[in-house]
């Protein structure tokens, strides 16, 4: 792609922005945002984080940037709850909080759920205190673009030793039945100081247009709390997503994070966690299945900034059909956190002849005294098992499914929610075509 | 029930089995024995349906079916066994699991009801005695982390759920000490019947002191070249194969 059109498309993201920055005149961390994406600019080709996904060519051939959104109309939300899973529903229709489809069933005591638009308009002091504050806008255009132009999204407060025993699902529903959407999402998790709590994000739409979100999801995770978070990104329809979520973690505190990438037709997940003190415990655990012509990437990075912190990572990849899928792990050690241990694994299999994956571990250490490991590979079904199999009399299809089932299991064994679980299992099974 | 006739077979560009011929009927036990690189192994893995190995020429009965045309599940599904001799680690699927799947399935195959999971339980149980094997080493990973012995055990223990009419032991004794090699020969002998039958391949004689055979037969540059009883298995021991490639030679 030419320059050119790269410039012209960055022109168009800022007409974008500055349109719904004329919503939001008082916010100063919104100007400051556009400046940064208009010296961002969109990644060309050649950019070292998307070089695999060309996310700016994908939008400029998709979407017309300079039309408005299509009206939502009335929709049944409810078709895209997971079943069993009971908790707090916050269903976000084309980027605004909906409070027609939300039901809050926490005790207020317990935690404040809210829109986030509505949390920064009524100068709610944690809100204010925290938005923004763990997104680095002057890195990545798309967080620019966000930061600048969210329109609205959750808002989750946890105070002080509360545990918060019933999950927050958050439905990001876009609905394309009527045009194109562009959706800016903003969520922010704050959790007090020895709190807990589950968010559940899952992302649908409806109609056959095409449609793009960016969601920001920031959480500060305070000394000694609890914080998981659970993304299933399975939209049926052509949806493009960019996702960052940025997660910055205090002394002792713990965090899972699981990622399902079911469909889609981009996927770009950039999760950051900032591991800002001792004794931190942190688990990232992903799984991209995806067949069609469905690009899933992954780029991940996990800072450890001080001393004594323990982090786990595993992502596994099955790719189907004309899938691509890109995995970019990047661990930091500073300097003063000695004693680390920080574990990496990207583990993929391609059943396809035209599916691809591109994995690439990125560990920079600076303390000395560290334990540190990854490992990548990429292959496909290993014959002999297979074989192995089929002599004692198993179908190869069953076979197949019964090693791919056994490879993503790793994966849905670390789920915590046995509903949640019982869902994911089930959309796993079903797209692996299990019948043992 | 296995009729070998004149059977070739190459994998790649190199020409494995020369033509090979061999009869087994219900009840016996036949010994496949060689030097490395005879073609043992290609005979046990052709016989099973491995896909590298293409079949040049011959033909292969089993049980009045050409099994030549079987897919290696239907080989199974019909009756045949192969202990594999290097058994494969498959992490994440345990040995309990695919049991089931692979009984229900043969199950189907032959039109029966398929086991339910307390019938299948029973079952397990009665041969995991018969094999001396531990139901914690079956409800782990396929294999992972097993030893040897275990392995070769679990091979076994999987004959005994299937109850194969023919088992082809491929080098079931190598690498086994010898309480392993005991272990591993009593379980075969138990499930011996006078319907089913055995070929073991194997380097060694030293199984075939535990697994007495009717028939030993030697292969040697991919045919059988001397057939004989169990004594030709003593001869090769004391006197190597060395005597057999010069026989071949002079013919």
């Amino acid at each position: 792609m030419s320059v050119a059109v790269e410039k012209n498309t960055t022109a168009e993201v800022v007409s974008i922005i500055e349109k719904s920055l004329a919503r939001f005149p008082s916010q100063e961390n919104r100007k400051e945002a556009l400046a940064a994406f208009q010296k961002l600019t969109l990644p060309e080709n050649k950019s070292e984080e998307y070089k695999q996904t060309p996310i700016t060519r994908l939008l400029q051939r998709n979407f017309a940037l300079d039309k408005p959104n299509a009206a939502a109309q009335s929709l049944d939300a409810k078709e895209f709850f997971i079943p069993g899973v009971e908790g707090n529903v916050i269903v976000i229709i084309n980027g605004l909080f909906s409070v027609e489809h939300s039901v809050i069933v926490s005790p207020t005591d317990q935690v404040t759920i809210s829109g986030l638009g509505k949390a920064v308009n009524d100068n709610h002091p944690v809100a204010l205190a925290h938005l923004a504050k763990y997104t680095d806008v002057a890195t990545d255009p798309f967080a620019a673009w966000n930061t600048a132009a969210w329109s609205d999204g959750v808002f989750i407060h946890v105070p002080n030793g509360k545990v918060v025993d019933k999950p927050v699902l958050v439905y990001h529903i876009h609905d394309a039945r009527q045009g194109q959407v562009i959706t800016a999402g903003r969520n922010l998790i704050v959790t007090g100081t020895n709190s807990e709590v589950t968010v559940i994000e899952k992302y649908d739409s409806l109609g056959s247009d095409n449609h793009f979100s960016t969601t920001i999801t920031e959480a500060e995770v305070a000394e000694n709390a609890g914080f998981n978070l659970y993304t299933i990104q399975n939209d049926a329809g052509n949806r493009y997503q960019w996702a960052g979520t940025n997660i910055h973690q205090e002394r002792s505190s713990r965090v899972n994070t699981y990622t399902f990438t079911l469909a889609g037709k981009l996927v770009r997940n950039n999760l950051q966690l900032s591991l800002d003190g001792e004794g931190i415990e942190s688990h990232m655990f992903g799984l991209y299945l995806v067949t069609n012509d469905t690009l899933a990437d992954n780029h991940t990075v996990v800072d450890h900034r001080k001393a004594n912190s323990f982090s786990n990572e595993l992502y596994k990849g099955v790719m189907d059909g004309n899938s691509k899928g890109v995995f970019n792990g990047k661990i930091y050690v500073r300097p003063q956190a000695q004693k680390t241990n920080a574990f990496q694994a990207n583990r993929n299999i391609i059943i396809s002849d035209k599916a691809q994956v591109n994995t690439k571990p990125q560990l920079e250490i600076w303390a000395d005294d560290v334990k540190c490991s990854h490992g990548c590979t990429t292959g496909q079904l290993d014959e002999e098992a297979l074989f192995y199999l089929q002599a004692r009399g198993i179908a190869k299809d069953t076979a197949r499914a019964m090693m791919l089932y056994a490879f993503v299991g790793e994966i849905l064994e670390n789920v915590k929610i046995p509903e949640l679980k019982a869902y994911l299992d089930k959309l796993v099974s079903e797209r692996l075509h299990k019948n043992f | 029930m296995l009729s070998i006739k004149n059977l070739t077979a190459k994998i790649g560009d190199k020409q494995i089995l020369n033509g090979i011929n061999l009869d087994v009927k219900p009840g016996e036990v036949h010994a496949i024995m060689g030097p490395n690189g005879s073609g043992k192994s290609t005979l046990a893995s052709v016989l099973a349906g491995r896909e590298e190995y293409e079949v040049t020429g011959g033909e292969v009965d089993f049980l009045g079916k050409n099994l030549l045309e079987l897919s290696p599940e239907d080989r199974a599904r019909e009756g045949m066994f192969l202990a594999f001799q290097y058994p494969v680690e498959i992490p994440g699927v345990s040995t309990i699991n695919f049991m089931k799947t692979a009984v229900n399935q043969i199950l189907e195959y032959r039109g029966q009801q398929p086991l339910d999971a307390v019938s299948f339980l029973k079952v397990m149980k009665e041969k995991m005695k018969l094999v001396e094997i531990d139901q914690s080493l079956l409800n782990r990973s396929l294999n992972e982390g097993f030893s040897g012995g275990e392995k070769k055990r679990n091979e076994i223990f999987q004959m005994a759920m299937l109850e194969p009419k023919l088992a082809i032991l491929d080098e079931t004794d190598s690498g086994l000490d010898i309480d392993a090699l005991k272990i591993v020969s009593n379980g075969v002998n138990k499930l011996r019947t006078k319907s089913n039958a055995v070929i073991v391949v194997t380097h060694y004689q030293r199984l075939l002191d535990y697994i007495v055979p009717d028939f030993v037969h030697v292969l040697y540059k991919g045919k059988i070249v001397k057939s004989g009883t169990k004594e030709l298995a003593l001869e090769l021991e004391a006197k190597g194969y060395d005597w057999i490639k010069d026989e071949v030679a002079v013919a």
